[in-house]
């Protein structure tokens, strides 16, 4: 057989399993998240969860929840954040965010009152970690204020740093940041719109429904 | 650094190319599973400026080579192992059985890595080289030697 014989040959024999290399590769790819942490080679694992916002990124550690992400955030740029800054071994998985899915479905539907997945706040430290710490255990249905929470953080005069904590609350609905308000009555802030802090209110009684 | 997922986007269809010309069809799979494990593994300590597909091309070459060992321990001498015929999407029938599928296992491992990207997969000599961690004119004489090897009818020679 002559070189470029075989050469045609090989290709014409491989090309049509060459084509379902995609498909095959995805499945395969898809089934690496579970191998890798029965291994103990993930360090993050995403999903998503529906919410009335649209759609929710949720990312875990081996200790915990360590983001929620607004729809409005952009999801390589979160992931890419977290591999700075934690690690770069993230792969998207549906059974590792499957818990925090299932707890964030019955809380949008009323029927959770207290998230049981534990919180990685390791990435947050200081004050800002005692603010998001003292806010984790307001509990359902009932609110405090920047001060009580700036107070529980132990610096009672910062209530503007508390804010600022707060607004940058890597693990929002689950650390209630919504359940933070002013001392006068007024909502205050919510980071991606106030919209967001009425509607969580509202599921959880604090505000009529409009 | 980027995250793992997207690095694995990036290259896991390349990488199944890879796999189905090497360790063929059947086993691309749990090869496939095992050369993104061993690249998790050792992916925090990674240079940044590593060449990534070079690298994860690197490590799939190690491990058809850890696979074709596994096979050949597996083997019996009575052979009479049924041949796995693969069907693909297109209704063409791909026998593993096929004398020159089985030249091609049976050229020494450089030369069927060379082969393989090169006349296979369409890939230019120089991300050969890179593959293989050598030269691009050592890629082109290993390509050179798996042609002339498989016209041949294909001979025993390690000349890698």
């Amino acid at each position: 057989m002559k070189t470029t014989d075989i050469e045609r040959e090989l290709k014409q024999r491989f090309s049509p399993l060459l084509r379902e290399a995609p498909r095959r590769s995805k499945e395969a790819a898809d089934r690496l998240a579970d191998a890798a942490a029965k291994r103990g080679l993930l360090d993050l694992a995403y999903g998503f969860a529906d919410s009335p916002f649209g759609r929710l990124l949720l990312v875990v550690s081996g200790h915990g929840l360590v983001r929620v992400g607004y729809p409005d955030r952009d999801v390589d740029k979160e992931l890419e954040e977290l591999a700075a800054t934690i690690s770069p071994r993230i792969l998207e998985s549906a059974t590792s965010t499957d818990r925090v899915r299932g707890e964030l479905d019955r809380y949008f539907e009323g029927r959770l009152r207290r998230f049981t997945v534990p919180v990685d706040l390791s990435v947050a430290h200081g004050f800002r970690r005692r603010v998001l710490e003292a806010t984790a255990r307001i509990p359902f249905g009932s609110v405090s204020t920047y001060r009580q929470v700036a107070e529980k953080a132990g610096s009672p005069r910062a209530t503007r740093a508390a804010g600022n904590a707060l607004g940058s609350n890597p693990i929002p609905i689950v650390v209630p940041c919504h359940r933070v308000v002013r001392t006068g009555g007024g909502l205050g802030g919510y980071t991606g719109g106030l919209d967001r802090k009425v509607k969580l209110l509202t599921i959880e009684g604090v505000l009529d429904p409009a | 650094m980027q995250p793992f997922q997207s690095f694995m986007e990036e290259h896991r269809t390349y990488v199944y190319r890879f796999l189905i010309a090497t360790v063929g069809p059947a086993e691309a799979d749990d090869t496939f599973q095992e050369t993104f494990l061993s690249a998790l593994r050792a992916y925090p300590k990674l240079e940044h400026d590593r060449n990534l597909r070079g690298w994860i091309l690197a490590i799939a070459a190690r491990k058809a080579i850890d696979a074709a060992r596994g096979r050949a321990r597996r083997a019996t001498p009575v052979a009479a192992v049924p041949e796995v015929t693969h069907h693909s999407e297109s209704g063409q029938p791909f026998d593993t059985g096929d004398p020159l599928w089985q030249a091609v296992r049976a050229l020494p491992q450089r030369q069927r890595v060379a082969l393989v990207h090169r006349v296979i997969l369409d890939r230019p000599y120089d991300e050969l080289a890179s593959v293989m961690g050598t030269t691009v004119e050592a890629a082109r004489a290993n390509v050179y030697q798996a042609l002339k090897h498989l016209r041949e009818g294909w001979s025993e020679d390690e000349d890698d």
